[in-house]
């Protein structure tokens, strides 16, 4: 799978402060990529660069094999996290002229406004002014622009706030149906769970540097740290515990089953999972066997907390 | 369509469309020739005669003043020398005398030079007393002269008045007061330009500081280079402007015909003159206006308006790049003032020097260069264009306005892609200097 997007060694500076240092990323063709970070690390300016908004310091990107250059903006659809539109313009005129400024003729953008209009069920919005709207409405409307001229790298930042769980969850199938459809996304945000569910790949930037990049099973496997839950049914308890710890490290554990058994969590190192089986159905009856992956969150946090005395900002 | 005249469009429309714009473009006009005509109602009424008493103990003035009285007279004088000053005093109020004058009983004329005294408990105006000296001094003058034994006729006849014929070398009369019709005309064009600044300019900076709180900047920013933006919305609103100013001309003019057909009507039949007499006024009248009328048809009509054209685009984009700038490094209006300072600084400046300096020495050296600064260009220069300005001057003066002119989109182009993007912080002069080098 090739890249769509390359960022090589891209340096932001404002004044003395270095908002992005040297960082690099890779943004396959198709995929849904998480861009996470907290909030100050670096990912707005590292949009504003893709989308043009700002000039690297130095490093280049990259944009479906040729260097980003102005023409490209038409092939970006972007939705900021600072949401806003014109608030006394109507909604149907507002749409076609932020098409029109993507490169769309005023035809075509009246034709695809339709089919999202409909698809989105909002054709009543037409004459609507902004100011007339909800917040979320208004969001809808955003995302329609967003999406509007077909581009083929889609960048969201943030875009579930804002939205009530229905809405969410419609703006999330579309995404994932712009997926289908062969546009690749970048997705910033700072909820975890989205990223689990949605992205394939993802990328951590953490004051101004990138610390992990690869697609999400990658990233997890490197994270793990085999250790699995087990639940399980015993006569002889101490016995059973006497022998994990033979071979294994062993900590209570707590996940919700429907048996009333002893829930335990086993650092297998280096050994295989079937030895630890070997061990576990010689005493009892094995009821819960999982290897405890690492959440997105789990990876977040702990990268984040161990990197807190990493390189400061300021040099 | 391109993406500046898409702009250009949508600032167009959305000036246009706005309510407020609507209401003042028809109402403007109206509440102008209100205001005229109030001006016009004020002044043609008749201020309240003022009764003076005239006390004079020398029985020798009172007779001058009493001749002045007549009924377009805004002072009655009253011969009151027979009551003492005591009693004209206390009645002051009682009798609705505005002040009494009080000449006393010298040995000599001279002595009365110091002597006059003007009792009143408002201050008189300047032109009051100007004339009760002057009529007091005739007086004395004539006295003088008879006691000298001059005869005063001949005195009259051997005084002189000189008026001096101005004529160019091409041989045609020249005009007195012609200067004050130039520098009406250049200052009309400069006023006009320096209006439009102020209030578009404004606009402009409203127009960045909506998007800024609409948040939509960087929607927009993400499809066009900033300094599109920037002429877009420049460009849009001064059309804008334009058509408001055209349709605030075309009413005017209207309501100008309508009123002066109005009061023409009025004027005309009170002039009950003998119509041989009317005849030979009109006549040395419309000689004297075929005159003028020549000597404006003389003026650099073409080089006027050309050089109106060229400072407007060139002084309206100068400045409005400024507004823009401005308005992309504040969040809101109020924190603009301490930028728009020295903005206005410059046009007040130029308004100044054109009415006190132009006039004065149209070619002298602080009309010349600060008809060539960029800065106060557009205004001092239109001003001088009627008195005759040499080519090169015009040339490095526009050259300097539209160089300047590029300097400045430059550099608020530069803010500007800065500034649109910085929420909630007050800028300074310290912080847009550091803007400059991102």
């Amino acid at each position: 799978m090739s890249n769509l997007l390359e960022v090589h060694q891209v340096v932001k500076k404002y004044g003395q402060y270095v908002a992005l240092n040297e960082v690099s990323l890779n943004v396959p063709k198709g995929s849904i990529y998480g861009l996470l970070g907290p909030n100050g690390a670096g990912k707005t300016s590292l949009i504003r660069i893709i989308n043009q908004i700002t000039m690297p310091d130095s490093g280049s990107v990259i944009l479906d094999g040729e260097p980003l250059q102005p023409k490209h903006i038409q092939t970006i659809g972007y939705l900021p996290e600072e949401r806003g539109l014109y608030s006394s313009m109507k909604v149907g005129e507002q749409c076609l002229y932020l098409a029109q400024m993507k490169g769309l003729s005023k035809s075509e953008a009246k034709k695809q406004l339709d089919y999202w209009f409909e698809r989105l069920n909002i054709q009543g919005w037409w004459n609507k002014k902004i100011q007339e709207l909800s917040k979320g409405m208004a969001q809808k409307i955003q995302f329609v622009v967003c999406v509007l001229h077909q581009p083929k790298l889609l960048i969201f930042d943030e875009p579930f706030s804002g939205f009530d769980p229905v809405n969410a969850n419609i703006i999330k199938d579309e995404i994932l149906a712009l997926k289908e459809k062969g546009s690749t996304i970048i997705f910033s945000t700072h909820r975890m769970e989205s990223v689990e569910e949605l992205c394939d790949h993802i990328a951590l930037i953490h004051k101004s540097n990138k610390l992990i990049e690869g697609k999400l099973n990658d990233v997890k496997r490197q994270y793990r740290t085999n250790t699995f839950e087990v639940g399980i049914l015993s006569s002889n308890v101490e016995g059973l515990i006497y022998d994990i710890t033979q071979h294994f490290t062993v900590a209570p554990a707590q996940f919700k089953s429907l048996n009333d058994d002893l829930k335990l969590e086993i650092q297998i190192g280096n050994a295989s999972p079937n030895d630890l089986l070997q061990v576990l159905t010689q005493r009892g009856q094995v009821t819960h066997f999982v290897e405890k992956i690492p959440s997105v969150n789990d990876i977040f946090i702990q990268t984040v907390t161990d990197t807190h005395n990493i390189t400061p900002n300021q040099f | 369509m391109s993406i500046v005249s898409l702009i250009i469009k949508r600032e167009f429309l959305s000036k246009v469309r706005n309510k407020s714009f609507i209401v003042m473009t028809f109402l403007s006009p109206l509440l102008f020739v209100l205001v005229m005509g109030f001006i016009g109602y004020l002044s043609s009424m008749k201020a309240d005669t003022k009764r003076i008493a005239v006390h004079d103990e020398m029985g020798l003035f009172a007779p001058s003043f009493t001749k002045q009285n007549s009924a377009k007279n805004e002072f009655r004088y009253v011969d009151a020398s027979v009551f003492s000053v005591a009693a004209l005093k206390d009645s002051l109020t009682k009798e609705n005398f505005e002040g009494i004058l009080v000449i006393p009983k010298t040995n000599s004329f001279k002595d009365i030079e110091h002597e006059v005294t003007f009792i009143s408990n408002s201050s008189p105006s300047i032109s009051f007393i100007e004339n009760t000296q002057r009529t007091i001094a005739k007086e004395i003058t004539k006295h003088n002269f008879e006691e000298a034994h001059l005869d005063t006729l001949a005195i009259k006849k051997a005084q002189s008045k000189v008026s001096i014929n101005l004529t160019k070398a091409s041989g045609e009369a020249s005009l007195k007061g012609l200067n004050e019709i130039k520098i009406g005309i250049g200052g009309a064009f400069g006023y006009l330009i320096m209006m439009f600044i102020i209030i578009y300019g404004n606009m402009v900076m409203r127009s960045v500081i909506e998007e800024k709180t609409n948040r939509i900047i960087e929607i927009i920013i993400s499809s066009v280079k900033p300094f599109q933006l920037m002429m877009g919305k420049i460009i849009g609103t001064s059309l804008a402007g334009l058509l408001q100013f055209i349709i605030w001309s075309v009413i005017g003019f209207g309501l100008l015909l309508a009123a002066s057909a109005f009061f023409g009507v009025q004027i005309n039949p009170s002039t009950k003159l003998p119509p041989e007499v009317l005849a030979s006024a009109q006549h040395e009248l419309a000689g004297t206006a075929q005159m003028y009328l020549n000597e404006l048809w003389n003026l650099p009509i073409a080089s006027i308006l050309i050089g109106f054209v060229v400072y407007f685009i060139g002084g309206y984009f100068l400045y409005s790049s400024f507004y823009a700038a401005i308005g992309a490094a504040v969040d809101n209006q109020t924190d603009s003032q301490q930028f728009l300072l020295p903005i206005i600084m410059p046009l007040v400046l130029s308004v100044y020097i054109g009415f006190f300096t132009v006039i004065n020495d149209p070619h002298g050296t602080i009309a010349t260069v600060f008809s060539i600064i960029p800065l106060t260009s557009p205004i001092v220069m239109l001003m001088r264009i009627p008195f005759g300005v040499p080519l090169w001057q015009i040339l490095i003066s526009v050259t300097l306005l539209f160089a300047t002119f590029l300097a400045v989109v430059w550099f608020a182009a530069k803010i500007y892609r800065v500034g649109i993007l910085m929420y909630g912080k007050k800028p300074s002069w310290k912080e847009l200097y550091k803007w400059l080098k991102y």
